[in-house]
């Protein structure tokens, strides 16, 4: 009977899924299938910031709302450092760098004193949220700040089958995406700090019991999610553009990213963001004043079939 | 803390030194002492509940109608939608960002069905105000209810993702369709109804309405809180799974809450449109969303009366803070001021009272007792 379930409900999600891209594709082969490659760069942008999110989240039980401010903040140092600088490498290295070092900041100077209270540490993000944004805006001001592509990231791939030719930058989104996640992935897998992140998701207290300094774990793995995110700022910074209220943006696609993939699983993450993201673009492409309406649907569904998401286990 | 030590601590002196409160049933004081042979309603009313209820009632002849309608109606108001998140928050443990969602949602309907002007003259449908507000409240309340379905199936720490991400979409989605919502723009004009010869836009009027519904609000909040469903409640925040194993559908109990507390934001949420006489998107971003969860906080969650005493405290903040620092800055010193709460004082202000009144009882020993018996 499960099993008629489940296909049941991947018949009724799937089909009218299918119908959509056969009448798509014959309706408009090009538009599809940029929007198709549209969807899965955001989705890799929203993979880079999420993946950040869940696994504080993952190891700490600390939604970290703050998590947009830091992608904001990132994408600032980003954008000031490759205006002087004139290198993208280094803008992302910065973007990196700077976030992580606030996040480590946070980590050190605040939740360390309030472990286990996750309603308070989830309240102090807000607050520290609302503080960012404003001090950010104080600093910067409210203009847009776009970041130019690196030079040889400017101009378009030509040649590919169907659509001709797509944005270097964007199509460079979609290997930036995979390569970080297959480092995070030898990273927590392979690593003797991953191990150590992974048996505390599983248990925190074991872990301190076997002698690891859980503190200092905690530190880097703030560190490390709070510097994905300030990669993402830069990514985001020329892929979108750099304004207060973009952080909002993107912290609502990291949550919805992590509750459909899952929280604290970075491959949850991967799968959250491929549907958040081309659930977006073919709103934005086909249906342009009710696309958050998809994401809500998604949302939704996934809530009442999976609450924990569709890879998460239970806490 | 369990329900029974709750109710406890709610009703020994030592929990209710700690809230100044308001006028149990409006009704003359009887003192404790007298109070046996009288209805247990009765035995609540104490001086200082007449006096407020008095200082509320004066207060408009007293104060300016600036004040009256900027500080006074406005801090009600806030209050109101705040007092949802209180009952789910303190009562029930879902700390919900979505009530400033559910509020919005409702102001948006009596724009939409009432009379509001916009850009797009045919959104309005232009239905008696007596039509529009029930079926506005309703909606929202529906709404409510859902968003509540949903976010009940997990706990804790997901309920404030969950309800954060459905307002932020709630915010996105007002500011891209333009069918229903009018995009960017939203709806100006959306005024209170002239009823009964009174105009009820008048600051005197809306006072009088909102400081209504605040107490309408409060008082079925003090309610609930003793009813068995309350009780209940309160049980469940403290064990879900032992009430499970009790017999009470707990997920029930939850998306009741959340339907109640809807329909309390539903009404605060139309009082606040007549009060800003439009709303937008920004009326429903998360600066929004984030000051009712400021308010509340600010106030405390342990009784209702915080939402209110936090409203106040925003709204005078609000008021008057940008004349001591920059008017931009304003989202600055709300941060810092929530911050500085979370982090030092987790219970709000009304926390940071009770602390006062510790220390200062534990001075005077035999300070509390005198002032028992003292109304006329």
């Amino acid at each position: 009977m499960a099993k008629f379930w489940r296909w049941f409900w991947s018949l009724v999600i799937g089909i009218p899924i299918a119908v959509f891209a056969v009448w798509a594709v014959w309706d408009n082969t090009r538009l599809f299938f940029v929007t198709f490659l549209n969807g899965l760069t955001l989705a890799s942008l929203y993979f880079i910031v999420a993946s950040g999110f869940t696994l504080v989240f993952g190891l700490m039980r600390n939604v970290n709302l703050a998590h947009g401010s830091l992608y904001l903040l990132g994408g600032y140092l980003g954008f000031f450092t490759a205006q002087f600088s004139g290198s993208f490498v280094l803008a992302l290295a910065a973007g990196f760098a700077g976030a992580a070092l606030v996040g480590l900041l946070m980590q050190v100077g605040i939740f360390r004193f309030m472990q286990g209270q996750d309603l308070r540490q989830t309240m102090v993000t807000i607050g520290l949220s609302i503080v960012f944004a404003d001090l950010m805006m104080w600093a910067i001001g409210a203009q847009v700040h776009q970041m130019e592509a690196p030079e040889w990231l400017i101009g378009p791939l030509r040649g590919i089958p169907l659509i001709n030719a797509y944005s270097k930058y964007r199509m460079s989104l979609l290997p930036i995406g995979i390569v970080i996640g297959v480092l995070l992935w030898l990273f927590l897998n392979r690593t003797r700090v991953g191990m150590m992140i992974r048996a505390g998701v599983d248990d925190r207290q074991m872990l301190a019991a076997a002698g690891v300094n859980v503190n200092l774990v905690f530190a880097v793995t703030f560190a490390i999610g709070a510097g994905l995110a300030g990669f993402g700022g830069v990514i985001g910074a020329v892929e979108l553009s750099m304004v207060p209220g973009e952080d909002v943006r993107l912290l609502l696609a990291s949550l919805i990213v992590v509750i459909v993939g899952g929280m604290g699983s970075v491959v949850g993450a991967a799968l959250g963001a491929a549907i958040l993201g081309l659930a977006e673009t073919y709103g934005l492409a086909y249906a342009p004043t009710y696309s958050v309406v998809f994401t809500f649907v998604i949302l939704v569904l996934v809530m009442a079939f999976r609450p924990r998401g569709l890879l998460g286990r239970p806490a | 803390m369990s329900a029974a030590q709750w109710r406890k601590a709610m009703n020994s002196g030592a929990g209710r030194a700690a809230i100044s409160g308001r006028p149990a049933r409006g009704q003359t004081p009887v003192s404790v002492v007298q109070s046996g042979g009288l209805t247990p309603a009765l035995a609540f009313v104490r001086l200082r509940h007449v006096l407020v209820l008095l200082a509320l009632l004066a207060f408009p002849w007293l104060a300016t109608p600036f004040i009256t309608f900027q500080i006074g109606a406005q801090s009600l108001t806030l209050g109101l939608i705040a007092l949802s998140l209180t009952f789910l928050g303190g009562y029930g443990g879902m700390i919900s960002l979505a009530q400033m969602t559910v509020a919005g949602i409702a102001g948006y309907m009596v724009a939409i069905f009432g009379a509001a002007a916009s850009s797009d003259a045919s959104i309005s449908l232009g239905w008696p105000w007596w039509l529009a507000v029930p079926v506005a409240i309703a909606i929202a309340t529906l709404c409510a209810a859902f968003i509540g379905w949903l976010s009940v199936r997990t706990e804790g720490i997901y309920t404030i993702m969950i309800t954060l991400a459905v307002g932020v979409a709630f915010y996105y989605l007002c500011l891209q369709n333009y069918s229903v919502f009018n995009g960017f723009q939203g709806f100006q004009r959306v005024q209170a109804p002239s009823v009964l010869g009174l105009n009820w836009r008048d600051p005197l009027p809306f006072y009088h309405l909102v400081l209504f519904w605040s107490l309408a609000g409060y008082f079925c909040v003090k309610y609930l809180l003793r009813a068995p469903f309350g009780i209940a409640l309160q049980g469940i925040r403290d064990n879900p799974r032992r009430m499970n194993s009790l017999g009470y559908n707990v997920t029930a109990h939850r998306v009741a809450a959340y339907a109640v507390a809807g329909v309390m934001a539903a009404i605060g949420g139309v009082l606040l449109v007549w009060y800003n006489g439009l709303i937008g998107p920004g009326s429903v971003g998360t600066s929004w969303i984030i000051n009712i969860l400021v308010i509340a906080v600010l106030g405390g969650m342990r009784h209702p009366i915080g939402a209110f005493l936090g409203a106040i405290v925003f709204v005078l903040l609000q008021t008057f803070a940008i004349d001591l620092f920059d008017r931009e800055r304003f989202n600055l010193v709300i941060g810092g001021v929530f911050l500085v709460i979370v982090l030092f004082s987790p219970d709000g202000l009304l926390g940071w009272w009770a602390g006062l009144q510790q220390r200062f009882s534990t001075m005077r020993p035999t300070g509390r007792t005198s002032h028992r018996g003292d109304s006329p």
